[in-house]
């Protein structure tokens, strides 16, 4: 109602590209790549992630509100998973008792 | 309504007193729905968080279970999954042109293929309690060192799956009321809000997927 029909085409292509990074992320993680098997796999759950998001979500033709109430939701994961991190890969750093 | 009154604008019948267009109207309900999903992203957020600490404490341990779970049916779940995505863009599509029939097919087949990917999900869980993989007094492990922290894992693995299957059996019956909705005319190409809102539901849905399937059951496929 406010935006021009996308053609099939685009949905399909998506649709296509999000099966192709499905088979693509079984395939890597057969490889022995060592610590970069999660890099590549959380690297590929992304692009899938955001192609969902701009495309079948159509955050790429929302308003800026909605985007950037998106990319506040966006922001505070970082914030619980960097603070998260922070403090387990800190641990241990000064003396004192470690509880696990 | 008293619609008969002539001092009473006149307006589109879909339309609320208090926006000033459809266009501002349908941006407010895509707002809201974001908003909610941004509680959703932080609900599920936790879990994760549990997941990236515990994972980071006992690699190995989380590894050794990539071995027990089912790739197979995980990828084609994801794949079902994307395909219910693609569907329900496509009725959403159909909704914005008017057509009934179509949205009404979509939306019967993104339910079906929402229905596939429960049955298989029944299938895993089925074989988790076959194997004794369920956490509590039954758990066993084939890998003793790790009887503990494997047991974490498929705490997650149930807590993150079933959380993720509930949110797929609250979009199953959501997409029922919509096809109710679409068989008694309720939609027009210019009011189909509904329709919008659960595809951005399930969309969401399908996103939490896509990451459960490499972190539940990929971490450690090459050893």
């Amino acid at each position: 109602m406010t935006h021009p029909v996308v053609p099939i085409k685009t949905y399909a292509a998506v649709f296509g590209a999000l099966l192709a990074l499905t088979i693509t992320t079984v395939a890597v993680s057969k490889l022995e790549l060592g610590e970069f098997n999660f890099v590549a796999a959380m690297t590929i759950a992304v692009i899938k992630g955001t192609l969902v998001v701009m495309f079948f979500m159509d955050v790429r033709r929302a308003t800026s509100l909605t985007k950037l109430i998106v990319g506040a939701g966006l922001f505070w994961m970082a914030i619980l998973f960097v603070f998260v991190l922070s403090d387990y890969a800190s641990r241990g750093w000064l003396p004192g008792p470690r509880w696990f | 309504m008293g619609e008969s009154e002539a001092t009473l604008a006149v307006h589109e019948p879909d339309l609320k007193h208090h926006f000033d267009d459809s266009a501002q109207q349908f941006q407010s309900s895509t707002l809201g729905m974001w908003v909610f999903l941004v509680t959703e992203l932080m609900f599920f957020g936790g879990m994760f968080g549990g997941y990236t600490v515990y994972r980071n404490m006992y690699p190995d341990a989380f590894a050794s279970t990539s071995h027990f779970m089912n790739v197979p049916i995980g990828a084609i779940n994801t794949g079902v999954l994307i395909f219910s995505s693609f569907t329900m863009v496509m009725a959403v599509r159909s909704a914005q042109l008017g057509q009934k029939k179509v949205l009404i097919a979509f939306l019967i087949f993104t339910l079906l293929l929402g229905c596939v990917f429960l049955t298989l999900k029944y299938v895993e869980y089925h074989e988790k309690w076959v194997d004794h993989h369920i956490p509590g007094p039954g758990f066993q492990y084939a890998d003793t060192r790790y009887f503990h922290q494997a047991q974490i894992l498929f705490f997650l693995y149930f807590a993150m799956t079933g959380m993720h299957a509930i949110h797929m059996i609250v979009g199953a019956g959501m997409l029922i009321v919509l096809i109710s909705m679409a068989a008694r005319d309720r939609f027009t190409q210019a009011w189909y809000t509904p329709v919008e809102m659960i595809g951005l539901y399930w969309h969401f849905v399908d996103i939490v997927w896509i990451f459960l399937f490499p972190l539940l059951y990929l971490i450690g496929h090459t050893k």
